[in-house]
């Protein structure tokens, strides 16, 4: 499904990720861990298309497709979703505005009819549901006064609404609290299938007792430094990242 | 000898100073003199400002120069020790005292102490003629672009004031206080003039005071322009204690180079009419500039703000904070215009101006301004009237405290926020025990100076 | 230039879909101005001495007047000789009913979907539809009638109701209040008027459209409201043009009186022709807009939506006379390409208690420059006055400018007014948030600048406030490739 070749990106001139590899295949769970700087989250926001993040070698393909000469918005019609570290506010914008722009779009990529309102607020009482969301939240304006975990649900929300193929969570469990972090968890547990592929970005492995991983790679210095299975994680979290830095 | 001539408009004023050309001249290098009539021709063109300029929408300084008065265009010797007259009633403040006298350079300056090597402090005209390649090419670079009608009456008959000069690297840790006293034996219209240059990485501090030693009539019109070269640190305050019926008229010119750091804070606490310009050139990437100022007014005092900020460049921040505290029948006016130029990106420019009217008959008039022609910027300003906090003030009093002495405590916090800005310890708690008393209207705000400056 | 910038910079501007002209035959006098033509104007409307009179003191006064000069507003010399004053679409005689207005008139107004065939009309919006600024037809007469309420052209008004528009006409925008309302009131030629009787509230929405269509022509159309005694009533008023070259003045005056407790709002969508993406052609839009809260307890509240016109100039404006009266003002000006938009309000408070709020948000995209310039007094008089001015300017690309020149003048202890202004750009982050659920980036500015104005949108009678959302999009788009 995803294969990351060699990956190199800079930001601002500065080299952060320094030739990365991970191969995805559907129905898998990746996870990529590492200590603060490691380059995580430039990763994350490499695969989505940011702008700021330029890639200066190798290549990112996506089902085939060349993933580095598509927009940030073709990216998510081909169905990789970004659940962001700090979900930005957008004053003024209704979430259920936003959301029915952003479905309706991915409907009119698959060649489907866009949905009428009333299709549109029954998909979203059913998606509620997984994330155990309140009404209040999709009333307001996307991502307005909402605390931290309120954020943090609305991403998976989201990711429920536009039900993509490769979702990326990056420090999905930062700022949660226990409840809500199994929330989110059971959130992502529940969109899981066998086509569909997640990559778990996080600095803990916390987050990683509730979404079980099939791999698990420790990145640092902008390199993955170990690959294996899920008893890595673990590994880490008792022998801490200085194992890892000491290692490499 | 002084020279009195009367008049009452701006042709006589005109006159005045053409008829009387060659003495003017006098004494000075010629740079200073072929701007006069340039500036003169300026100043002609525009006249004395009424409020039908733009820029003095609410300060009519017509009057101003309706009364009669005496010009001094040469320096006049005084008959007795200004030294003995004028002692500063701040306690312990510790500083290089230099005095000036209406606009001149006090001859009898008592020595000042040990300044680092290649600092140069003293009166303009004589920098003028002893090293005239320090003044020559900035010499109206600044006050010489604008079209303000006061800062061209005062290039068109300026002759002496300050001079500082900061060599680069070096830094002046103890203040310089320029004390500027009006004492004359008749009415008296004073011109001043006033540069500092600070060379790259140097640093220094002014605290500049404005005192009437009697009751006659004065209108000051005081002129600064600044230079402030690469990574330079300039603290500029400004104390202003006039009596009521005079009148000052400040303009203070700055430019500023990459990484350079202005402070300016603009205390008035007793004067007639003070109008106070300060205009701030932001010329290299991530110079900043902090302007506060805090008045307080009352009786029939009228106190006008006029401050203009150009983002010239990328990268600069800008801060500005004024408030007023207006009693009885004075009225304050502030303008804070921040232009943020074409391609000046990653401008951040702030203002705010908080006003409180205590009485029935003040007034205040407000006009901040943005005016952005680039998108990348964050600018905000913001302006109040009459508002107190409160919630703060529900807090105090559920906490015991009396409502009067709640709105109290609120008002000096308001004023604080702008007198805690001001880092010579002495001169804040000074300033600080004076507002608070003057807000418990406890005392006019001279009266424990040497004079009372109150008009009798 | 990042890749934002490069899509903010590819200005293609979209075409004015407005921009057809009707072929009516109309009544048109010769070009120029002085006081045969501002006669003849009057004559033409077999006006009373006392209106004449009114536009002969204006005329002269307006002689004495000099055009604004004011920063940041650069307003070419416009040769009042050059423009015609008077322009009529052409009728024979008096009309009865729909089946007699012109087929064509009644297709330009299908065409702006302003259906003026009352069993098309759904929505219950009484409608006057001024072109040229003659009243065309003025739709539900007779329902408003039933609750005495009149709503017709200013002309019928002059002839039907003489003692009302006398007693108001000038009273909130007197005939030398400004050189554009002085013109306004020497050679005005129609437009609405509207009183709401004591104790009234209006059902329905009522509704002005005006429309500019032969050309050479000045529009100078005059609305007149007036709520008496606890009436309430809520106007509505659309314009647009058709596409030429040449520049075309719009010099409109709104009086608004709002007696006890009566209220009165008041929304524009503007959108007259703004000239092509060069700045050629386009109106000049000077408008006069004010009006008295002269009851205690009464409200008048203004909200706006400018889109269109080569220059805005206007400041919808309240003087709150009575005690406990409100003023309102809320407003979005866009502009893009080489238009300019100086606009705000003036809130004159006199009355105690009385309250004013504005909330203001320009967009600035292109090569053009959005103003707020407004003013909030507080007489001596005025305790407990109380304001609040949020003004927020939002740039798309760097080319714009936005500029904001409040105005604060208070002269009592009790007032207490704060003013807030903020400026800022789309930021990069919110449109890569908007990418990366799939929405492209035009639409994520469409939708980041709807939300921006959505304070404001949401005071706007439902179908306007589509109409203006929708506008919104439109404007921008070709500004963002």
């Amino acid at each position: 499904m995803l294969q990351i070749k060699n990956l190199h990106a800079s930001v601002d001139g500065k080299e952060i990720l320094k030739g990365i590899s991970i191969d995805v295949k559907p129905g898998e769970i990746h996870a990529i861990m590492g200590p603060n700087g490691s380059g995580k989250s430039t990763l994350a926001n490499v695969l989505a298309g940011h702008e700021k993040y330029e890639v200066t070698e190798g290549e990112i393909f996506f089902e085939g497709e060349n993933l580095l000469e598509l927009a940030a918005e073709e990216r998510a019609r081909n169905g990789i979703f970004l659940s962001f570290q700090y979900p930005i506010e957008i004053p003024g914008v209704s979430m259920v505005n936003f959301l029915k722009t952003a479905v309706n779009e991915h409907r009119k990529h698959k060649g489907l009819e866009p949905l009428t309102a009333s299709q549109f607020l029954k998909l979203m009482e059913e998606k509620k549901k997984v994330v155990e969301i309140s009404s209040q939240l999709t009333n307001r304006s996307v991502n307005e006064g909402f605390s931290g975990g309120e954020k943090k649900r609305n991403e998976i929300f989201q990711m429920a609404m536009l039900e993509p193929k490769l979702a990326i969570l990056d420090e999905t469990d930062s700022g949660l609290d226990i409840d809500a972090l199994r929330i989110v968890a059971k959130g992502v547990n529940t969109l899981k299938s066998p086509h569909n592929a997640t990559i778990v970005v996080t600095h803990y492995q916390r987050l990683l007792e509730y979404i079980v991983p099939d791999y698990v790679h420790v990145l640092y210095n902008g390199k993955i430094v170990k690959s294996a299975g899920k008893e890595l994680a673990l590994e880490l979290e008792k022998k801490g990242y200085d194992w890892i830095k000491n290692e490499s | 000898m002084i020279e009195t001539i009367k008049y009452t408009a701006t042709e006589e004023l005109a006159d005045l100073f053409t008829q009387n050309r060659e003495i003017y001249n006098e004494g000075c290098p010629d740079f200073m003199n072929r701007k006069r009539s340039e500036a003169l021709d300026k100043f002609v063109k525009t006249g004395i400002p009424s409020r039908k300029n733009e820029n003095y929408k609410y300060t009519d300084l017509r009057p101003v120069f309706q009364n009669d008065f005496t010009v001094l265009p040469r320096y006049v010797q005084q008959q007795i020790d200004l030294h003995e007259l004028f002692h500063c009633d701040v306690p312990q403040l510790n500083t290089h005292l230099v005095l000036l006298i209406n606009g001149w350079y006090y001859g009898h300056n008592r020595k000042i102490g040990q300044l680092p090597n290649g600092v140069v402090l003293g009166s303009l005209n004589h920098v003028c003629r002893e090293h005239p390649h320090l003044i020559e090419k900035a010499y109206n670079q600044l006050a010489g672009i604008s079209d303000d009608p006061i800062a061209n009456l005062n290039t068109t008959m300026a002759k002496d004031g300050l001079f500082l000069y900061v060599p680069d690297d070096v830094k002046i840790d103890k203040p310089i206080q320029i004390v500027n006293l009006l004492y004359a034996k008749e009415n008296t219209f004073a011109v001043q003039r006033n540069m500092f240059v600070l060379g790259k990485n140097s640093e220094a501090t002014i605290v500049f005071c404005d005192h009437t030693l009697n009751h006659n009539y004065y209108i000051l019109n005081n002129l600064s322009e600044c230079f402030l070269e690469e990574d330079s640190k300039f603290n500029f305050y400004a104390v202003q204690n006039m009596h009521n019926g005079a009148v000052n008229n400040t303009h203070f010119f700055a430019d500023l180079k990459e990484r350079s750091t202005l402070h300016t804070n603009t205390l008035t606490l007793n004067g007639g009419l003070v109008r106070n310009n300060i205009n701030v050139k932001l010329n290299g990437e991530y110079a900043h500039a902090d302007l506060n100022g805090l008045t307080l007014a009352d009786e029939k005092q009228h106190i006008d703000n006029f401050i203009t900020i150009d983002h010239r460049v990328p990268n600069c921040t800008s801060n500005q904070l004024y408030k007023n505290i207006l009693d009885n029948k004075a009225s304050g006016a502030f303008s804070g215009r921040i232009h943020v130029l074409r391609d000046a990106q990653k401008t951040e420019a702030y203002q705010r101006n908080n006003n409180v009217l205590l009485s029935e008959t003040a007034e205040m008039n407000t006009k901040p301004q943005l005016i952005i022609d680039a998108d990348d910027v964050r600018c905000s300003h913001g302006a109040t009237v009459g508002r107190i906090d409160e919630d703060a003030l529900f807090y105090l009093r559920t906490r015991g405290i009396g409502e009067k002495e709640a709105r109290l405590m609120i008002m000096f916090a308001f004023a604080d926020e702008v007198l805690s800005q001001v880092n010579i310890k002495v001169l804040r708690q000074r300033l600080e025990e004076l507002v608070n008393r003057r807000l418990r209207g406890e005392l006019g705000p001279c009266q424990t100076c040497s004079f009372n400056f109150r008009k009798p | 230039m990042t890749e934002q910038d490069k899509i903010l910079d590819t200005v293609t501007k979209q075409e004015y879909k407005y921009g057809f002209v009707t072929d009516i035959e109309s009544d048109t006098i010769e070009k120029g101005l002085n006081e045969e033509v501002v006669r003849l104007i009057s004559a033409k409307k077999q006006e009373p001495q006392w209106l004449l009179d009114f536009r002969l003191k204006a005329y002269r006064k307006w002689l004495e007047m000099k055009s604004p000069n004011w920063a940041y507003l650069k307003i070419p010399s416009i040769d009042f000789q050059d423009i015609i004053y008077y322009s009529a679409p052409k009728q024979k005689k008096q009309l009865n009913s729909l089946d007699e207005v012109d087929p064509e008139l009644l297709e330009t107004f299908n065409k702006l979907g302003i259906p003026l065939e009352e069993q098309k009309h759904l929505a219950g919006v009484a409608v006057d539809a001024v072109m040229d600024s003659v009243s065309v037809k003025t739709t539900f007469k007779e329902t408003l009638a039933e609750r005495g309420i009149i709503f017709c052209s200013f002309s019928e008004a002059v002839r039907e109701y003489p003692d009302l528009v006398k007693k108001y006409l000038g009273n909130a925008v007197p005939y030398a209040d400004n050189y554009f309302a002085a013109l306004n009131s020497a050679v005005f030629s129609d437009g609405s008027f509207c009183y709401i009787p004591k104790g009234v509230r209006c059902p329905m929405e009522l509704s002005t459209y005006f429309r500019i269509n032969a050309a050479n022509t000045g529009q100078f159309e005059r609305t007149l409201i007036v709520a008496d005694d606890d009436s309430y009533v809520s106007y509505l008023e659309g314009c647009t043009a058709p596409q030429r070259d040449e520049n075309q003045l719009h010099a409109a005056v709104v009086e608004i009186i709002a007696l006890e407790r009566a209220e009165v709002k008041y929304s524009t969508v503007q959108n007259w022709y703004p000239g092509d993406k060069n700045g050629k052609g386009g109106i000049y839009n000077f408008v006069t807009k004010r009006g008295i809260c002269r009851g205690d307890f009464s409200k008048i509240s203004w909200t706006q939506v400018e889109t269109g016109s080569a220059i805005t100039w206007k400041y919808p404006s309240c003087v709150m006379l009575g005690d406990h009266s409100t003023g309102e003002f809320y407003s979005v000006a866009l502009t893009n390409n080489h238009q300019q938009a100086d606009t705000g309000t003036k809130m004159i408070h006199i009355g105690k208690n009385t309250r004013s709020l504005i909330v203001s948000k320009g967009i600035s995209a292109g090569v053009s420059n959005n103003s707020y310039r407004g003013l909030v007094k507080v007489a001596s008089r005025a305790d407990k006055a109380r304001n609040f001015s949020q003004c927020d300017s939002l740039l798309l690309g760097d080319k714009c400018g936005a500029h904001t020149f409040p105005y604060i003048e208070c002269s009592n202890k009790t007032a207490i007014l704060e003013h807030e202004a903020t400026t800022s750009k789309i930021s990069e982050d919110q449109i890569f948030y908007c990418n990366q659920r799939g929405i492209g980036t035009e639409d994520a500015i469409g939708m980041i600048v709807n939300g921006y104005a959505r304070e404001v949108l949401n005071k706007l009678p439902m179908e306007f406030a589509v109409e203006a959302q929708k506008l919104l999009q439109i404007s921008l788009e070709g500004s963002v490739g």
